[in-house]
């Protein structure tokens, strides 16, 4: 079990310092987030009231766009410098590549979520008439949701033609009951109407299944590359 | 084998016709809905049958994932592909029916917008089938049919909460069922299930002979590498 | 009324189209076998 835990938090220090150094994939992902939030801003333009209804759609569908740019580059590293070959071939647990993966861009989109949510705030004029301490909750595992399972279908996707195109496809129809857990949650905190409660219990329930599924699976989809 | 399947044909083929006239004339006219709710003999029955199919693939995707066994991967791909013409049937015919009676397309109730999930992932499961590498693509595949399958019960939770926070007319109706309308429709299940057998009986010999035409073409290829191949590679090529 | 025997055409519309696309790439997979075995002929 340690090895897992020490091999995941080296296979993660090691992108993230990549990353930091290089910055190629944040930049472009950062402008592309600016830009979603401010073409958003121009095609819906709400009264306040409206606004706190429908602003959980806006911003999750704009955080979803984010993350499949961001998942898409996730195994790129990895397949320039022949790393899969070399992972396959070693005694090392597939599950911790797969975890440093996912904890990996779970920060990432994470940090472009936080840039975007203050511009989504001000062009809105929001304001949480809900509990809001609620709202962390909702982003971390809704972004947890989106990023287990994206890691997951970018690596099935690896061996694929159009391969940009398959995330998506295939992370899109699964993903339907935590966009909408995502969605409604975020609407109940911002209007207060309703509980976000039955929300986040659906959202904590989704990423246990499906944390746990990739987790036991992700050892097919490596050997199968 | 070849002799049963003209005369299993010729009798899904009576069955169906017979199926059709009680939907249409001997199955009693509806209170409120007029004729119109006769489509609810086609629509139930094909639902029915594509969430079958959908079971058998998850089954077979499992069989696969633990055995490797060829015939288990076939089996999920017939029951996949015929899945989803039956659940596009469902998605045609439930619209059809709402308008008349409810004025609207489209109302995101339970049932049909499960309906609608199901279908897109399994679209998506065949378009994983087409697009990837033909060494991996059964396996994956079987792993994408386990995810669907893990997914079900959480479309069917959050859709429910939404249906009770958000209430709308729920299409297809609930309550009991007059026994004669039920007699018709289990005949129209009766038959059109007949006919998904031996459409996925069709489509699984079609199969086998893909394959084993693929290998012999592929054998070929490797024997005499100097011959000019008159059509590009069987096994297709990676991204 | 009408909207009946749409619904009951559209959906023996489907089913026809699919069925139609097993016809195809049987006869195309009988093609392709009738030509690798008229290159098995030639080579004898």
């Amino acid at each position: 079990m340690s090895t897992v835990a020490n091999l995941t938090r080296a296979t993660l220090a090691k992108d993230l310092r990549l990353e930091w150094r290089s910055k190629d994939a944040i930049n472009s992902m950062l402008f592309f987030s600016l830009l979603v939030v401010v073409i958003f801003s121009f095609s819906f333009d709400p009264t306040a009231e409206e606004s706190r209804r429908i602003a959980g759609g806006l911003v999750w569908v704009a955080f979803l766009f984010a993350a499949v740019v961001a998942l898409n580059q996730t195994w790129a590293r990895e397949m320039r410098n022949q790393v899969l070959d070399a992972y396959r071939v070693s005694p090392a647990p597939p599950n911790a590549l797969f975890l440093a993966k996912v904890i990996g861009n779970f920060i990432f989109v994470t940090v472009l979520q936080a840039l975007m949510t203050p511009l989504f705030i001000v062009f809105y004029n929001l304001r949480a008439l809900g509990p809001a301490y609620q709202l962390p909750i909702v982003a971390a595992l809704g972004t947890w949701a989106l990023v287990v399972n994206g890691t997951f279908f970018a690596a099935m996707s690896l061996r694929t033609r159009s391969r940009e195109i398959m995330l998506p496809l295939l992370l899109f129809p699964i993903s339907i009951p935590a966009l909408l857990a995502m969605v409604e949650a975020t609407g109940a905190i911002l209007t207060g109407e309703f509980s976000a409660k039955f929300w986040i219990v659906l959202l904590a329930a989704y990423d246990l299944v499906f944390t746990i599924a990739s987790l036991f699976l992700f050892g097919f989809v490596l050997q199968a590359e | 084998m070849k002799r049963v399947f003209p005369i299993l044909g010729a009798l899904t083929g009576v069955l169906l016709s017979y199926a059709l006239y009680e939907a249409l004339v001997a199955a009693p006219t509806e209170q409120t809905m007029g004729n119109v709710q006769r489509i609810f003999y086609y629509h139930v029955p094909s639902a029915w049958t594509a969430f079958i199919l959908f079971f058998i693939n998850f089954f077979a995707s499992v069989v696969y994932l633990i055995w490797r066994a060829n015939k288990a991967d076939i089996v999920a791909l017939v029951t996949a592909e015929v899945g989803v013409v039956f659940c596009t049937v469902v998605l045609v015919t439930g619209p059809i029916w709402a308008r008349p009676v409810w004025g609207i397309w489209w109302t995101w109730d339970l049932r049909l917008t499960l309906t609608l999930v199901l279908w897109l992932i399994y679209v998506s499961y065949l378009v994983l089938r087409r697009f990837s590498s033909s060494g991996q693509t059964p396996l994956l595949a079987a792993v994408l049919a386990v995810f669907g399958a893990l997914d079900v019960p959480l479309v069917y939770f959050s859709i429910w909460f939404f249906r009770t926070q958000h209430p709308q007319p729920v299409i297809g109706g609930g309550g009991s069922i007059d026994p004669l309308m039920l007699h018709v429709l289990l005949i129209n299940w009766l038959a059109f299930s007949c006919f998904a057998a031996l459409v996925c009986w069709s489509r699984y010999r079609l199969e086998v002979l893909r394959r084993e035409v693929d290998e012999t073409l592929a054998l070929e290829a490797l024997l005499e590498p100097r011959h000019p191949q008159t059509r590009t590679s069987p096994t297709g090529s990676a991204g | 009324m009408s909207y009946l025997y749409a619904a009951y055409i559209a959906t023996w519309a489907i089913h026809i189209a699919y069925l139609a696309t097993l016809l195809r790439r049987y006869t195309r997979l009988r093609d392709e076998i009738a030509e690798f075995k008229g290159r098995i002929e030639e080579k004898n």
